[in-house]
């Protein structure tokens, strides 16, 4: 489902280089539940995004459900991102201007797909019933983590990407969220992709890589 | 990316944040609306015209002479007239009241016949047009019973003949009201001109015939016709089509370049959206970077907020449009008085059309730029919060873009101006003075920081400081701002150097009053007269009328009909022709006066003995018009003797002094024997004084004329105001644009200064330090903008002085200082407003939101 080879990220600032991720490879089936951790600034969050096609790598490649990631441009892989992955962000990022339920049809609504229903019946399964028309300014910090939640499975995703997704939560509301994720993870048959700093929601994934300056010092399966 | 979905996003993305968004787009309203109400109002004015075009001439045809008609040509007008035939015979004269005081300076018409044939003139009280022919009776302009201090039934005495004031013109169709501001017009049945004694010889006397033709023939063959053949009988046809077309004209470029200096508003607006746009794309980033995440593609971002700016961009214009629509109905009443007829105030469909289709336009090509950056911004973003942005590639389409945005100036100036060559020198003309506003508003900027006033309280120097906060518009608040009291200043500038020099010119000790029109044998009782006064009297000035014969041993006449051929091959209109053609009044002396500057040549010695060619000074600008150079050699008609004169220099005439100022300067020796009248000059303390004089020089001598510079000088001032009037009202609307682009501002960093603030209270600020910063902000921001704009006034006002009108340039201290002071708090003003909130929320409240 999620392959990568020999993932090399180079940021030049100011005249030095700075090497983020350093020669990454590894495999991950679907249904797969992978947890990468690792200390601040071991490059966690930039592997993320390369494996989920948001920045180009310096060199190496990632094959996301058959698709070579460099190969396709920008906007090819905008679609590939709208057909096949969802995101959830440590900061929720809900788009503060569109309502609960608006947020979790834009990823059907860009592929001209009416979402409507679909939309109410994600949010009543994350237990948001009947909050479908407040906007993310009149959600608690859970609450709107769950909208997002059901953004990301909107689509169907084969892939969901998780970037520090209960960074921002108590424990309790933590663990709900947590919980969500793997019973869609579970019923959907979606593979998982999550950065963590938190060894609870790491113990949940059946496999973990530890990372540090950018390289690949454990992998291990849970 | 389907469009429905690009359609629903903008919609959704607009709805939360419509009040700043509006407040955008309200930044066009004002442009919109100068450039509705200005095309509009132009639209029902040529229309007027076209509906009223044979009042504007009262008859089918005429023809006129400022000489006697000659046989021929009564011969023609029996001919032409037999449907219906008018004189009317015009000339200069004194009138006075016997009750009143003074004595006025007056055109008389003599009236013959029934015109106007077409059309109606409005008396008060209505119907004493009709009653004129049948006795002495006197229709005269109001201005001339305030002057004279008359009342309707009065008797009034022009010349030898005494008249009853049976009525007052308030309307006359054709009149376009400069006329009669220098004289005040009497009209009177034809019947008693010759009662008045004053044609005389030297009388300046206009004779025009009007013709009512047959219905269903036309008046353009006939005159076309006679054209050439009236022209060598020294007289003039004209039809209805050309005094239309000569209006329509006219009317066009005003509105022309009244449509200009609303353009400028429009495209003002234009740099608020502009700015304002990349406000709003940087607070939209997290967005547009989840968007992404989502798969939205780069293109289809950048459609969803083009569409929005297209929406708002009609909101705006629709807007503006109403506004202009009503603005257009209040033009009229304020300058009726300046129109030679009555005008609709019908909405034009045409003009609101343009002006919505351009303000949309402008929106989205001034959205554009900063829209680009919005395509620009990675999915990544979304991951990484502080994503470098350096790292950026540049955005490709940045110079097809640059080049849409000068491309649409160019052409909307060009559509508005109605020809692209000054479509261009008016797009250049505003980007070099955008240009140079920004640079001085930066070199201000860079000023504040390389001397920043780190010894002032605290609250000034957050105030200052707060002007470079990041995602701040200074620049374009400064820039819409400045512009608008940049126009207004330079407006006022130039009327001030205008009137002032005319003002100083009627200096304390220099001459207020002129008699001219003195035959010879006046000249020395006259003088005698006045000093008899007590009033100093000048030496007496002839005058000679004459007319080109020949330039270089070529006649007028053929040099007129080569000039004519060279200027029809180039499609212009011949200018030079009326210079071949005109009567000059010409003098002999053998001295240069204050007034002249000799540019070629060498003046004459005085009593030299000279025989033929006697030597001449021309005015360069009339010698440039003839086609004359020193050393050429001239022949003038003196009423039919010829005189060889020979070009020995060229002189500059400061003609905004009021004094007899010539054209042709003859050297002594050759026109004293040719029939002539003289101008004497004096100065009277006051205008009580000044109008006695004038009443007892008239009284005795009937053809001897007189006008007071003060009361010409009022005039001119009105006439002056009034256009001047119009330039300011569009401009204002540039003003109105920039208080709209410095409220978006305000409303934009809104959240910006709220966080601000509650951070500041939080530290301890009280809300009186917190209004305090606010305030300091934007008196710096309106400072900033007004002097910036002051200084490039000052610079456009002396260009204008010294390039255009040719005269001195003075900076009025007071009023600049008034003017800058305006413009400030204006900014003050409506940045406080703006900032109500900032000041009045607690820290809690503003902190909870985040």
């Amino acid at each position: 489902m999620l392959h990568c080879e020999s993932l090399t990220k180079t940021y030049g600032s100011g005249g030095r280089e700075l090497t983020v991720v350093k020669n990454i490879s590894f495999s991950l089936e679907a249904g797969g539940f992978l947890a990468i951790v690792g200390p601040s600034g071991s490059g966690k969050t930039t592997l993320l995004g390369l494996l989920a096609g948001l920045d180009r790598p310096t060199s190496g490649s990632v094959t996301l459900d058959g698709a070579v990631l460099e190969r396709l441009s920008e906007d090819a892989r905008a679609r590939l991102r709208g057909e096949k992955v969802g995101f959830v962000f440590q900061s929720f990022q809900l788009i503060p201007t569109l309502t609960a339920l608006e947020n979790v049809q834009v990823p059907l609504e860009l592929r001209g797909i009416a979402a409507r229903e679909r939309a109410t019946e994600l949010l009543a399964r994350v237990g948001l019933a009947g909050r479908e028309h407040h906007y993310p300014a009149q959600l608690s910090g859970g609450e709107q983590q769950r909208v997002a939640l059901a953004r990301a499975f909107s689509n169907r995703p084969r892939v969901l990407f998780a970037d520090e997704p209960t960074g921002n939560l108590d424990a309790r509301t933590g663990a709900t969220v947590v919980d969500l994720m793997g019973e869609l993870n579970r019923d959907l048959g979606t593979t998982l992709v999550l950065v963590t700093h938190d060894p609870d929601l790491a113990g949940r994934a059946r496999r973990t890589i530890r990372l540090a300056d950018g390289e690949i010092v454990a992998d291990s399966a849970a | 990316m389907n469009p429905a979905f690009v359609a629903r996003m903008a919609w959704r993305e607009g709805r939360a944040s419509a009040r700043r968004l509006l407040l955008l787009t309200a930044s066009i309203t004002a442009g919109v609306a100068a450039l509705v109400a200005i095309n509009s109002f132009t639209d029902n004015l040529r229309r007027s015209v076209q509906e009223q075009a044979r009042s504007l001439l009262g008859a089918d045809l005429s023809i006129s002479s400022q000489k006697e008609f000659t046989p021929a040509v009564t011969a023609l007008l029996d001919t032409l007239g037999q449907t219906g035939l008018a004189r009317v015979t015009t000339f200069s004269a004194m009138a006075y009241t016997a009750a009143g005081s003074g004595a006025r300076l007056v055109q008389v018409s003599g009236v013959t016949g029934p015109w106007p044939f077409y059309g109606d003139i409005v008396t008060d009280p209505a119907g004493a047009w009709g009653e004129l022919s049948r006795g002495p009776h006197a229709v005269v302009d109001p201005s001339l019973l305030g002057a004279l201090g008359a009342a309707i039934g009065d008797t009034l005495a022009i010349g030898a003949a005494r008249f009853a004031i049976t009525g007052t013109i308030a309307r006359m169709p054709g009149d376009v009201g400069v006329r009669s501001a220098l004289g005040p017009r009497v009209f009177i049945p034809g019947r008693y001109i010759a009662a008045t004694r004053l044609l005389g010889f030297g009388a300046r006397v206009e004779r025009e015939a009007f013709i009512r033709l047959p219905v269903g023939e036309a008046a353009q063959p006939i005159a076309d016709r006679y054209r050439a053949r009236l022209r060598a009988e020294n007289a003039r046809i004209r039809t209805v089509a050309e005094s239309q077309q000569n209006l329509d004209n006219a009317l066009g470029r005003l509105g022309h370049y009244l449509g200009l200096v609303a353009l400028i508003a429009l495209l003002l607006g234009g740099l608020g959206v502009a700015s304002a746009t990349h406000v709003f794309v940087r607070q939209k980033a997290d967005t547009i970077a989840v968007l992404r995440c989502l798969g939205a593609t780069a293109g289809g971002v950048f459609a969803i907020y083009v569409a929005q700016a297209a929406v708002m961009g009609l909101i705006g214009s629709v807007l503006g449009a109403a506004i202009g629509i009503a603005v257009q109905h209040v033009l009229p009443s304020a300058i009726a008085s300046a129109l030679p007829l009555d005008v609709s105030t019908a909405p034009s469909w045409p003009a609101i059309g343009v002006g919505v289709a351009t303000g949309v336009w402008v929106a989205v090509v001034f959205a554009l730029l900063p829209l680009l950056s919005a395509r620009r911004i990675p999915p990544l973003a979304a991951l990484r919060q502080a994503y470098d942005p350096g790292g950026r590639p540049r955005e490709p389409l940045r110079i097809p873009v640059l080049f849409l945005l000068a491309a649409s100036v160019v052409a909307l100036a060009a559509m508005q101006a109605g020809n692209p060559r000054t479509g261009l020198a008016f797009a250049a003309g505003i980007g070099a003075s955008v240009g140079v506003l920004a640079i001085t508003a930066w070199l201000l900027i860079r000023s504040v920081e390389r001397w920043f006033p780190h010894t002032w309280p605290y609250v000034w120097r957050q105030g200052l400081a707060n002007l470079r906060r990041p995602g701040n518009q200074t620049t374009a608040v400064v820039l819409s701002l400045g512009f608008g009291a940049f126009l207004l200043a330079t407006l006022f500038l130039a009327q001030y150097n205008l009137l002032e020099e005319l003002r100083i010119t009627g200096g304390p000790s220099r001459p207020n009053l002129v008699f001219f029109d003195i035959q010879p044998e006046q000249v020395a009782p006259v003088s005698r007269a006045i000093a008899g006064a007590g009033y100093p009297v000048g030496s007496p000035v002839p005058i000679v009328p004459m007319r080109i014969r020949s330039i270089r041993g070529r006649p007028v006449a053929a040099i007129a009909a080569d000039t004519l051929a060279r200027a029809r091959q180039r499609g212009r209109s011949a200018g030079g022709g009326w210079a071949l053609r005109r009567e000059y009044r010409s003098t002999y002396r053998d001295t240069m006066v204050a007034s002249e500057k000799l540019v070629a040549g060498r003046w004459w010695g005085s009593g030299r003995t000279r025989g033929s060619p006697v030597p001449l000074s021309l005015e360069a600008d009339v010698a440039a018009d003839l086609g004359v150079r020193v050393g050429d050699a001239m022949v003038w008609d003196v009423q039919g003797v010829p005189v060889a004169t020979r070009v020995v220099n060229l002189r500059d005439v400061d003609w905004a002094r009021f004094e007899p100022n010539f054209f042709a300067v003859f050297a002594t020796g050759a026109l004293e024997t040719a029939p002539q009248s003289f101008v004497v000059l004096t100065r009277a303390p006051d205008a009580a004084r000044r109008g006695q004089l004038q009443r007892e020089i008239a009284q005795r001598w009937a053809n001897v004329t007189s006008f007071d510079i003060a009361v010409v000088q009022e005039a001119v001032e009105r006439l002056v105001s009034r256009v001047v009037l119009a330039i300011r009202f569009m401009a204002l609307f540039s003003l109105a644009t920039g208080a709209v682009v410095l409220a978006g501002a305000v409303s934009t960093s809104r959240f910006q200064r709220l966080r601000e603030s509650a951070l500041l209270k939080t530290l301890g600020a009280s809300r009186r330090q917190v209004l305090q910063v606010v305030l300091a902000e934007y008196l710096a921001i309106g400072l900033l903008a007004s002097v910036a704009a002051f200084i490039l006034a000052a610079l456009a006002g002396w260009a204008l002085a010294h390039f255009l009108f040719e005269i001195p340039f003075r900076l009025p201290l007071r009023q600049a200082a008034t003017l800058i002071g305006g413009t400030a708090v204006l900014a003050v003003l409506i940045g406080t407003w703006g900032s109500v909130e900032v000041v009045r929320r607690t820290p809690l409240e503003v902190l909870r939101e985040t």
